[in-house]
């Protein structure tokens, strides 16, 4: 198993990528983190002619804190973003998420923006950007473009980027506050492996820490893309979250999706499993926040 | 393409392919055959080696990607030939390999998390080498011999 021949550049700045990505002669493929594009090149499923490495252009490769954001680098590593002060203070729902992504050797390399190019439907960076609705932030010669995440994502690996186009950086929206808590949980035939299916929760409560005044919900891995469960977010609004609520509120998810089979699992069981794993994010979310509020 | 690097503690200077793997590079043109190579496409982890720090597959890197990199291989985890680290004593001590393949594989991953870690939980060890296969071990002597390992570390440090 070894790639067919391509030719390598490694571009130091923005607009040499997109200068680059631009020439419409040769077939190019943007490299990062390449956990997931080299191994499609080994088994020749992948026959890019270039391959434009973008992890020496430093402007890809921060973390940075705005005001209401963190904007994620198209470069940063999951492992950096997994040991980032910033990230566990501000985007706990990614803290969670992240040691369910890989190993620690693919993490080691693989980046957050990768992950998120790739479109993977059981991704659990991918889940975790649609929950909290990053935005993502793109770069043509033609100049920049950005594009909500659930635009972003077309289909099962596939997104709306163009062949021209370089992802320069990720916005979170900062989910960190007293009343506030999440959940992410999973299933999987091995530690490592990728989810059969994931369920991610962000939820706020009101300031006496009773009733939910915000909650966004969300399954991977029974459909194509991500799902919002919108019904069991809209009847949990208002509510006091108790294990009931939430129970009969998950049943309306469940409706919602229509999973596929593979060898992984039948759809059916996707169906029955993602019920119960937004149950127990949600009651998880809950609980965080709740044994947050002596804590701020 | 020309690339220079940082092997075990020595500098190297090759021409190369884009397309030869790191593998490939360090068995092949260095020489380093210790760093196995099993499913040449980052399922099984008998490649890992540390690349500036960190435990990765070099399955899953092409060799002018390491260009400027320090790496470390099995045959660097040693205090040089014929002496074993640790780790290596600690897998001989508690029969934690059988045919030895994954080996390599097993002591990198265990070397780089006894770097940032020198008092694991079995939690920890699991998580730690969850990318490694083992064919033979069933892994219970493995997580037993970096646990043995962490042990000797921190009593020779104290
Ligand atoms: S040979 Fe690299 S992971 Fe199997
Ligand atoms: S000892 Fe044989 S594969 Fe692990």
């Amino acid at each position: 198993m070894k790639s067919a021949p391509f030719e390598y550049v490694r571009p130091q700045n923005l607009h040499d990528v997109c200068q680059l990505l631009s020439d419409s002669a040769i077939d190019s493929r943007v490299i990062a983190g390449g956990q997931t594009l080299v191994p499609l090149m080994a088994m020749r499923l992948a026959r890019p002619e270039r391959l434009v490495d973008i992890t020496h252009v430093d402007e890809l490769a921060d973390i940075v804190e705005t005001e209401d954001t963190i904007r994620i680098g198209a470069c940063v590593r999951q492992r950096s973003a997994e040991r980032s002060p910033v990230i566990h203070q501000h985007l706990p729902l990614l803290s969670k998420a992240l040691p369910n992504v890989g190993h620690q050797q693919t993490r080691n390399r693989g980046t957050i923006g990768g992950s998120i190019c790739n479109a993977d439907p059981t991704a659990e960076i991918v889940l975790t950007a649609v929950t909290l609705g990053a935005t993502l932030n793109l770069q043509s010669i033609n100049g920049p473009r950005s594009v909500c995440v659930t635009d972003f994502l077309v289909d099962a690996m596939e997104t709306s980027i163009a062949d021209n186009e370089c992802l320069v950086s990720i916005d979170f929206p900062k989910t960190r506050t007293k009343n506030s808590g999440c959940g992410f949980v999973e299933v999987n035939a091995r530690a490592s492996d990728y989810a059969i299916v994931a369920a991610a929760v962000s939820l706020t409560l009101d300031e006496r820490h009773e009733k939910c005044t915000h909650i966004s919900a969300c399954i991977g891995g029974a459909s194509s893309v991500p799902v919002m469960t919108a019904e069991t977010q809209n009847s949990l609004l208002g509510s006091e979250l108790t294990d009931q609520e939430i129970e009969a509120a998950v049943s309306h998810a469940a409706r919602q999706l229509t999973p596929m089979d593979d060898v992984h699992a039948s759809g059916m069981y996707r169906k029955r499993v993602a019920a119960e794993l937004l149950a127990r994010a949600i009651r998880e979310a809950r609980d965080d926040c709740r044994s947050d509020r002596h804590a701020h | 393409m020309r690339i220079e690097l940082t092997v075990n503690g020595k500098r190297v200077a090759h021409d190369v392919e884009p397309r030869l793997s790191l593998v490939d590079f360090l068995r092949d043109e260095l020489d380093l055959t210790g760093t196995h190579v099993g499913c040449e496409h980052g399922v099984c982890g008998a490649c890992s080696v540390i690349v500036d720090g960190d435990a990765v597959r070099s399955c899953l890197m092409f060799a002018v990607q390491a260009d400027g990199a320090e790496v470390t291989t099995i045959e660097g985890v040693g205090n040089g030939p014929g002496t074993l680290s640790a780790l290596q004593d600690a897998f001989w001590e508690t029969h934690a390999l059988q045919c030895g393949y994954c080996t390599p594989g097993m002591i990198i991953a265990a070397e780089s998390l006894l770097a940032q870690n020198d008092n694991p939980s079995d939690q920890d060890i699991r998580e730690a080498i969850e990318g490694n296969l083992c064919r033979c071990t069933g892994y219970v002597q493995i997580v037993e011999a970096i646990a043995l390992a962490a042990r000797n570390i921190r009593e020779a440090r104290s």
